[in-house]
């Protein structure tokens, strides 16, 4: 196991945010992690890089790098940055730097010399990739962008992190909201809200059940809505 | 021009280096008018070593590092953000410090007397950026990184905690320097608007952080030679000099649709 959690609890304030979460995370597995909004997935990624407090036991395999693309960037637009002056805050040679991008897809080297700021969302998602793997980890903590990311005919982030994943020994954790790409890129699922709902391989533990579990307020709203129509 | 003034330039081009360079990162940070409104500590402290007899510096640099300590903290630990706290707090500490400076020294800590400023000060002063200088430069990586991404840096095992106290500590350092040419009032401008102009004619942190820094130098000397020969207080007509080239950056930018 690259990562044992167990009985992960986190509360802001007096309002629990995780409620006795446990799963675990086997090498070279993909774990996905989905949930409604306001589940506590990016809270429970954060939780596990030890950003914030928590109770319970979370439980790395000793020396484990872990590289972490989070969700969205709040770069004021103006930021005097560039992507080659960002990305060298944790690597020092841009031979290495060049390399990284091109395994992440962006093949023009115009790129370094923008600012971030100036960057797609799709430019961006991938220059954060890059930067985490910019330090070799063996586990990437990938957060899902929502929407707005626009990839324009190239292969998926996903797609991309299957290739890397053939190159390397890599572990992915990574929070979504399409089932379907949960179905064909993870080898495990976490569903989420607030508690667990169901831990295990995608196929065997998603079912009716689960899913009105954690999007049971959606189904009511779609049934009321059909009983209207007839 | 006397050999004196040759070493106020030289001193004071220092303190204007390091104030746009550590401005740089204020900015970024978003902390402008924290930034601004910290030197107003220092005259309680400037009064208290006045009135104990011992330079004035000491005391600023001594009230500054509280304020700083209690800013830092309030950022920290409190789930909102310390502005309100902040403003009460400086506001507060000027008009204690305007009631308890002594009389005739009153003026000039407020707006800064560069006459006042001896040789043993400008030693002080040239060592002292040297050093606040080398102390953010190393700290600088890590300091961007929190700027661009909190979670990032943390993720990356950066105590931000202890390098955003070491930053600002450093801010209450360069202001404490620099009392003595501006004055308690304005100090924190020189700190602010050189970056903050900077940033109007930047494209890369590399071009950013130089521009800052000179034009923090310009706006020293440029004050300092025009307050010399019209014999002003020197603060006033150092910020007037780098509010002009905050004015021109604007200018300038607005003229150029891609700034880079």
């Amino acid at each position: 196991m690259i990562l044992e959690v167990n009985n992960l609890t986190v509360k802001f304030g007096n309002q629990k945010v995780l409620d006795n979460v446990s799963f675990s995370v086997e090498r070279d597995g993909t774990l996905a992690i989905i949930g409604p909004n306001g589940a506590g997935k990016s809270v429970l990624f954060r939780t596990i890089l030890g950003l914030i407090p928590y109770e319970g036991e979370v439980k790395w395999a000793p020396n484990i790098k872990i590289g972490y693309v989070p969700q969205k960037l709040f770069v004021q637009k103006d930021l005097p940055l560039t992507v080659q002056e960002f990305l060298k805050l944790k690597e020092k040679g841009l031979t290495n730097i060049e390399k990284v991008l091109n395994s992440v897809g962006i093949k023009k080297t115009g790129i370094l010399k923008t600012r971030l700021g100036d960057l797609s969302g799709g430019e961006i998602q991938r220059v954060l990739i890059a930067n985490a793997l910019l330090g070799s980890p063996q586990v990437l903590l990938f957060d899902e962008p929502t929407s707005g990311v626009d990839i324009a005919g190239e292969e998926t982030i996903y797609a991309l992190i299957e290739r890397l994943k053939k190159k390397v020994d890599l572990t992915i954790i990574f929070i979504s909201h399409e089932l379907d790409i949960v179905y064909r890129h993870a080898t495990d699922v976490l569903c989420l809200n607030k508690e667990k709902i169901c831990f295990g391989k995608p196929r065997e533990v998603i079912d009716k059940e689960t899913l009105s579990k954690m999007y049971g307020e959606d189904v009511k709203v779609y049934r009321h809505h059909e009983h209207h129509e007839y | 021009m006397n050999t004196n003034l040759y070493i106020l330039l030289i001193t004071g081009a220092l303190v204007g280096a390091v104030s746009g360079y550590l401005g740089s990162f204020m900015v970024l940070k978003r902390m402008s008018l924290v930034g601004d409104a910290l030197s107003h500590v220092a005259l309680p402290g400037m009064a208290i070593a006045l009135i104990l007899n011992l330079n004035p510096m000491l005391g600023a640099f001594v009230a500054l590092t509280l304020a700083v300590i209690g800013v830092w903290y309030l950022s920290e630990k409190s789930e909102i953000y310390p502005e309100a706290l902040v403003g009460v707090f400086f506001t507060a500490s000027l008009a204690i410090g305007i009631l308890i400076t002594p009389k005739p020294e009153l003026l000039e800590a407020l707006f800064g007397n560069f006459e006042k400023i001896n040789i043993f000060d400008g030693v002080i002063i040239a060592a002292s950026s040297a050093l606040i200088f080398t102390a953010v430069s190393l700290i600088s990586k890590k300091l961007l990184l929190g700027i661009v991404s909190e979670d990032l840096a943390k993720a990356e095992g950066i105590k931000m905690k202890n390098i955003n106290l070491i930053y600002l500590l450093l801010v209450g350092f360069v202001v404490a320097l620099g009392v003595k040419f501006v004055g308690t009032l304005l100090m924190g401008a020189l700190v602010v608007v050189p970056a903050v102009a900077a940033k109007n004619l930047s494209g890369s942190i590399k071009s950013y952080q130089i521009l800052g820094s000179l034009l923090g130098v310009v706006s020293v000397v440029f004050g300092l030679l025009i307050s010399s020969y019209f014999h002003f207080s020197s603060g006033p007509i150092i910020v007037l000099v780098s509010i002009l080239i905050f004015l021109l950056s604007y200018i300038f930018k607005k003229h150029r649709p891609n700034g880079t």
